[in-house]
């Protein structure tokens, strides 16, 4: 299933500057596999040492977020769009 | 603070450093990343005795804010009034509660009012002329406010279906409005890429880092106000759950400048049951919490994927408070209950939190002697469409006085009319 996945400028420099890129996938996860496969430095950035997403890293399928889908199971039609966009949180420790 | 080699934005998960730049998160992990200050050497100088001579606005403690050399207060932010309760302590049988009232804080009536406050000082000195927001009304509003002031073009992006006095009070600043078709996560989304196309100052998305810090003026205050000391509970609305993280690192610091005693406090979290993602993810016990869709009247609360959630969940674990939700009648009761009480007229935010406060008490969470603050960050006028079917309009009366004694006999009845004339 072609697909395309939107770059945020923060990870466009694991991508070769690139802002979308196009792949063949049929569910969510297999999307983020063909991508960090194409580009190995943002696997760490895409998921944690466990494997999962990286929680203040939010996926959307169109206008969706993949958590309300069923998580990165969730199947892809042909021109669907991914977004990776940075979840964006304040901190709170004093050190 | 006046010198800016004192503070610096760093990467809450690395540690990686970054100077003072217009950015919230970190590109190396992409978590975010918060002003770090050099305790050692704010020590020398930020002293209790120096806030002798100051007015009691939140630009008091300066020394404790990311502000640079050149600053000066522009308007009298904070400083909002922490009231002893007496007759809504009475009826919760509590010994010691108090609101803290944000109500009233100037200029737009809402808490919002601290964090566009320190996030502006950091528009201006990174060279921004336009500042926005994604808002569920109570930051369109400060952004709006304070920018027409201080003379920087505003563009706020909101929910297309805010409360209409939400909306009006954001237009007649003059501020440019952007309703999105979606709820505030679709409308928080469009910010983050807005963000990172455009050059503007988004005060909580790429200004976030220096937005976050007014929050900690409210906790300063509520500690000054109880006499330099910390209380035993708080009690705070979560809508993306930076506010509750903020107090808590206020009350760290005061502690670290040895302005206050260290002692433990219980952080509570108040959520709408229509919206309570963190509430359901500290009840459940959850790693992390589920996003989910609101639907409350709580609107200014309504966050389904809070940003700030995992912070709020590991602070209300750690303090050993608790977080909990309360349904959107639950809320208008509540409304009713603390302006029938303590003269104090909260938009539905404040609702939440009051109305949770009680829940916390009958579950025994906060006991009868402690010091509770209760935070109340909105104010009543901009959501009067949430109780307005509490309050039918009454039939008029002629202007005479058998009209009116004919009213009062229709309304308590001829015997206790008589017996009060």
């Amino acid at each position: 299933m072609p697909v395309t996945i939107e770059i945020p400028t923060a990870f466009r420099r694991f991508t070769d500057g690139a802002p979308k890129v196009n792949c063949s996938a049929a569910t969510v996860a297999e999307a983020l596999d063909a991508l960090t496969k194409k580009f190995p430095e943002l696997s760490r950035h895409v998921r944690d040492e466990s494997g999962q997403i990286r929680q203040f890293l939010n996926i959307y399928l169109n206008e969706e977020d993949i958590r309300f889908l069923g998580g990165e199971s969730c199947a892809l039609r042909e021109g669907d769009r991914v977004l990776l966009v940075p979840s964006i949180a304040g901190g709170s420790q004093c050190s | 603070m006046s010198d800016d080699s004192l503070y610096q934005l760093r990467c809450r998960e690395c540690g990686k450093t970054w100077g003072n730049v217009p950015r919230s998160f970190c590109d190396d992990c992409f978590s975010p990343l918060e002003v770090a200050y050099d305790y050692d050497s704010l020590r020398k100088f930020a002293r209790r005795e120096n806030l002798a001579g100051r007015a009691f606005n939140m630009w008091r403690y300066s020394e404790l804010l990311p502000l640079t050399d050149d600053f000066t207060a522009p308007t009298a932010t904070g400083g909002t009034p922490l009231v002893r309760s007496r007759k809504l302590a009475a009826q919760w049988g509590l010994q010691n509660l108090y609101l803290k009232n944000d109500a009233v804080c100037f200029p737009s009536l809402s808490f919002k009012d601290r964090v566009v406050g320190t996030a502006l000082a950091a528009a201006r000195r990174f060279g921004f002329e336009t500042v926005g927001c994604s808002s569920t009304g109570n930051l369109a509003n400060a952004v709006a406010a304070q920018a027409a002031q201080q003379g920087f073009d505003a563009c706020v992006f909101i929910p297309a279906d805010l409360e209409p006095a939400k909306v009006l009070n954001t237009a007649v600043y003059g501020a440019r409005i952007v309703r999105i078709n979606g709820n505030y996560d679709h409308v928080n989304r469009l910010c983050a890429q807005i963000a990172d196309r455009f050059q503007w100052g988004l005060v909580n998305v790429n200004l976030r880092p220096y937005y976050a810090e007014g929050s900690k003026t409210h906790g300063y205050e509520i500690a000054e106000q109880l006499g330099w000391k910390l209380p035993d509970n708080v009690v705070v609305p979560m809508a993306g759950g930076s506010l509750i993280t903020k107090i808590a690192k206020a009350f760290k610091e005061l502690v670290t400048l040895g302005w206050v005693e260290d002692k433990p406090v219980k952080f509570f979290g108040a959520q709408a049951t229509g919206c309570s993602p963190i509430s359901d993810g500290v009840k459940r016990n959850l790693a992390r919490f589920q996003p989910q869709k609101p639907n409350t009247i709580a609107r200014s609360l309504a966050i389904g994927n809070p940003a700030d959630g995992p912070f709020a969940m590991k602070l209300i674990r750690e303090s050993g408070g608790w977080a909990e939700d309360i349904s959107d009648p639950g809320i208008v009761e509540a409304i009713k209950l603390l302006a029938e009480t303590e003269g104090i007229f909260t938009e539905t935010a404040g609702g939440v939190t009051a109305g949770v406060t009680k829940k916390l008490i009958s579950q025994d969470r906060i006991k009868p002697d402690e010091t509770t603050v209760v935070c109340i960050t909105g104010n009543g006028l901009k959501t009067t469409d949430a109780i307005a079917d509490e309050f039918r309009a009454t039939e008029a009366i002629a202007p005479r006085l058998e009209a009116f004694e004919a009213y009062l006999d229709a309304q308590i009845g001829a015997t206790t009319r008589a017996a009060r004339a």
